[in-house]
């Protein structure tokens, strides 16, 4: 076990875990910020996506000991009032249907807004490759994607 | 207007059964906690009176509609509140909704399945909105002192036109609570719905873009412990015995033992199933810690004997056979063909199929077959359980929570009364979270460890522990005469360890010679209903085969399945035929008129049209070359579901139907080596991602007042065969053998 600050949405978070605890679980089980979600533990699905500093990455192979003084920033602190333009173009496309995914797309598509404000079909669907979404909400995903980038 | 008797549920509308008549519910303490935010808490009124168990009307007219149903994606947490909301006649921005409580006193069929929660749940859910309304209506007579029949209501407002006088539901509502609940009650005429057929945004839409914890694998409770299960590496291997010394001793290890989650004797009913009774478990203070340790645990297996279970499915007492033995694909392959090639059981037969065959100038003779699936809900299976000495508390996601109740009931020797299951939303279902297993287990770890427990598969101990979808083959055979008409029809059907074959669906009926067979092999692999049970194979192979038929024939494929439609409405062969034809035809027409005519050479079309689970579904799929590779540019979906209540999250339902067809046909499978599932996580499992799924969806649904038939499984199955169709015409390749992408091409 070993001690670590944090810096999550904003806020220095004491844990006290095994230095190879991915940060999802470290998120879920230590931090009661849950909105992260477990899809699959190997990087294959998204749903565990988080901010690392302005990167997506994949929070089930992030151990808590790589994180040093880097910013985490979880679904929970992407807007303090859950109006980032990508949560509301979510809300506007009425975009999810089980919502399991949804955080994790939402992360991504996110990181990408903020590194690439105008995606073109190819670029979006290259870096929401690795967000999978079981119910198939792709096509609306890729709308609300535009319709944050227009607003 | 439309006068109906209370007949649903009518327990439902006994005050006082109902939860207490202020106050907030009660339970959901970690997931509640963050349901309302300060503004609604600032709009919540200082007093609730109850009128029935679905609704409670506070003094500043906010009404709460309680969704009965477990919510798995399919929307019902929404669209079932809206019914009630419509019927009751207030605005839907005064409606807060909360997830019912289980309750089979006072809710008819708490359960997410067969496309039936809003069928089955139209009348109840209605009446709840009806009676209310007819109470607040009451209330105001008996006020202002005039005649109920000269009041009218309006968006939760109440008005006696001849006096003018006019006041909201708030101010009634203590003593709408009064009024003994009427005998019958006024319905509105279809053409008066204000709320149903418009489209209301997900009640929880804002809760899942902020990372609220909805989800049954969010929850928590003090001291709560977390377990994992180990289970049996293959189908056909069972625990032998288990060593925990290498484990015991791990940080945050609580306690390692085995458990049997059914015992002997225990009656065991089509949702227990579960293909791994004896289980490892590990129990500790986290996850991570947990999963630490079961990468470690010492564990032994030894081989199954041949098991029959006597099952009670749905009342009837079956016999089902697990054999012993480690199967592999291969051989499943194998024996599907020849089954395929032999004579099996006779459904129907309708007219002379033998000799249409003998007569026929020209013979289409195919087979398909599709693999094993896993649901891979995207939140792995969990639940949550505090067993005490004489109660259990049990949180979590689950499809058939009132099935279950009575299940664990028997299982912790605590009675029925004292089981307290409480739904969360559902990070997706599609069949899965129908079996229970799961839920047992957490509540026999909790009665072992005295302590809450929250249990959790590992996405690995998810895909690998059966459920799944069944394999099926399909064997077919149409007779062309010398002018090219469908004579003679045959299908032969099965699937390990069950068939697929629906032998009164289109197109018995419209044929003059029908043969049907089916057959089925057992296995020790594990089935499950998968969206669209059987449908979700025969539809894409039957589809496909009318389109080598139609255009073995020279004719369009969709002017073909409507002259056979036609001979079904005008002239049908046999009185078992379980479709309508005209409502066939019309989704056929409509994604006709839709998709109109395609004239470009670039663009391959393919058709299909399908009816299950009460409604019926056409596709047009068009599909492009880019880069030599096949994409599907657009897909033009009909339906025939009846009234749709929430026309936007309908189409939603319905265009994740399509993706999730195509994505199962073209990528999906689970195979066994030794009887080992060969795929375990999302690297070895393809699922559809972003870019292979269609790039447009347009839904398109028939307008009728016919009550609503059902949405979550009808438009998943035919899109298979439109797919199949379309990448014919794109690469000449016609396809037999799912998923498509692995398909070795048989001919063309």
């Amino acid at each position: 076990m070993a001690k670590y600050s944090l810096n999550v949405n904003g806020v220095q978070r004491e844990v006290d875990v095994d230095p190879t605890t991915p940060v999802l679980w470290v998120l879920r089980d230590h931090l009661d910020l849950v909105g992260t979600k477990y899809g699959c533990g190997i990087a294959q699905c998204g749903a565990c996506t988080v901010h690392l500093n302005d990167t997506a990455v994949r929070s089930c192979q992030l151990p808590v000991s790589a994180v040093g003084n880097q910013a985490l920033t979880t679904i929970e602190g992407l807007s303090e009032h859950g109006d980032h333009p990508v949560q509301q173009a979510w809300i506007e496309k009425d975009v999810p249907q089980c919502g399991y995914c949804q955080a994790g797309q939402i992360m991504s598509a996110s990181a990408l807004l903020k590194s690439n404000p105008n995606p073109s079909d190819e670029e979006i669907d290259a870096v929401m490759h690795g967000n999978i979404c079981r119910c198939g909400t792709y096509t609306r995903i890729k709308a609300a994607i535009k319709t944050a980038a227009n607003s | 207007m439309a006068i109906a008797k209370i007949a649903y549920g009518r327990r439902a509308f006994i005050k006082n059964v109902a939860y207490g008549g202020g106050g907030m519910m009660i339970g959901f303490s970690w997931l509640a906690s963050c349901e309302l935010s300060p503004e609604q808490v600032k709009k919540m009124p200082k007093e609730w009176f109850t009128i029935n168990g679905y609704l409670k009307i506070g003094e500043n007219g906010l009404v709460t509609i309680q969704s009965p149903n477990p919510e798995i994606g399919q929307n019902v947490k929404t669209s079932m509140p809206m019914i009630v909301a419509e019927e009751l006649d207030t605005d839907w921005d005064h409606v807060i909704v909360e997830q019912a409580p289980l309750n089979t006193d006072l809710f008819k069929r708490q359960l997410a399945g067969g496309s039936q929660s809003i069928r089955q749940g139209w009348q109840s859910l209605r009446m709840a909105g009806a009676t209310a309304r007819q109470m607040l209506i009451l209330a105001a007579a008996q006020t202002w002192e005039v005649p109920a029949s000269e009041i009218t209501t309006a968006a939760g407002m109440i008005y006696h036109e001849a006096s003018g006088k006019k006041t909201d539901y708030g101010a009634m509502a203590s003593i709408a609570a009064t009024i003994p609940v009427p005998e019958e009650v006024e319905l509105k005429e279809v053409k008066d719905f204000k709320i149903i057929g418009t489209s209301r945004k997900n009640v929880d839409g804002s809760k899942i873009v902020t990372g609220k914890p909805l989800f049954g694998i969010d929850y928590k409770k003090e001291a709560m412990l977390t377990a994992m299960v180990v289970h049996p590496p293959a189908f056909g291997l069972k625990l032998k015995s288990m060593d925990d010394s290498p484990i015991k001793n791990m940080p945050g290890i609580r306690a390692v033992f085995p458990i049997q989650t059914h015992v002997e004797g225990y009656n065991i009913g089509a949702f227990d199933m579960n293909a791994f009774n004896d289980l490892a478990v590990i129990v500790g203070d986290s996850t991570w810690e947990v999963m630490q340790a079961k990468k470690a645990l010492q564990v032994t297996w030894e081989d199954t004997t041949d098991q029959v279970l006597n099952m009670d499915m749905f009342g009837r007492k079956m016999d089902v056979r697990f054999p012993a033995g480690k199967e592999n694909t291969s051989t499943h392959q194998q024996i599907m063909e020849t089954m395929g090639a032999k004579k099996a059981k006779t459904v129907r037969k309708d007219g002379n199929p033998d000799a249409a065959f003998r007569n026929a100038s020209k013979i289409i003779e195919r087979s398909y077959s599709c693999p094993f699936l896993a649901h891979n809900t995207m939140e792995p299976m969990n639940f949550f359980a505090d067993v005490t000495e004489d109660q259990a508390t049990l949180v979590g996601p689950i499809q058939t929570p009132e099935i279950m109740e009575r299940s664990v009931s028997n299982r912790l020797g605590i009675p029925v009364e004292k089981i307290d299951i409480q739904m969360t939303r559902m990070g997706g279902g599609f069949g899965r979270r129908l079996y229970g297993h799961f839920l047992t287990e957490a509540a026999v770890i909790s009665q072992q460890m005295k302590a809450p427990v929250k249990l959790i598969y590992s996405r690995e101990d998810d895909m690998t522990q059966g459920t799944y979808r069944p394999a099926y083959h399909a064997y077919y055979r149409a007779a062309l005469d010398a002018d090219n008409n469908l004579i003679g029809f045959h299908v032969r059907a099965g699937g390990i360890p069950e068939s697929p074959l629906a032998a009164n669906r289109f197109p018995a009926g419209a044929i003059d010679n029908y043969w049907a067979e089916e057959w089925t092999v057992d296995s020790n692999i594990t089935v499950g209903a998968f969206r669209a049970p059987r449908s979700n194979f025969i539809a894409g192979a039957e589809q496909a085969f009318l389109d080598e038929v139609a255009e073995a024939a020279g004719k369009d494929p969709i002017e073909f399945r409507l002259s056979l439609l036609d001979k079904a409405k005008q002239q049908p062969v046999g009185d078992n035929n379980d479709y309508d034809a005209a409502r066939y035809a019309g989704v056929l027409e409509l994604v006709k008129e839709k998709a109109h005519t395609n004239n470009d050479p670039n663009v391959f079309r393919g058709i299909a049209a399908y009816f299950c689970h009460n409604s019926y579904v056409a596709n047009v799929l068009d599909m492009v070359m880019e880069k030599g590779k096949p994409v599907v540019q657009k897909v033009y979906c009909a339906i025939d579901c009846g009234i749709v209540v929430n026309p936007d999250a309908a189409t939603n339902l319905a265009e994740g139907g399509v993706v999730d067809g195509i994505g199962h046909a073209m990528y999906s499978a689970i195979t066994f080596n030794n009887g080992v599932p060969e795929q375990n996580n999302f690297d070895k499992y393809r699922l559809i991602r972003h870019d292979e799924a269609p790039k447009e969806i347009e839904v398109h649904f028939v307008k009728n007042e016919i009550d609503p038939t059902g949405l979550g499984e009808p438009p998943f199955p035919p899109i298979m065969g439109a797919l199949a169709n379309a990448l014919y015409r794109a690469t000449g390749r016609r396809h037999y053998n799912q998923p498509f992408i692995t398909d070795k091409p048989l001919m063309g």
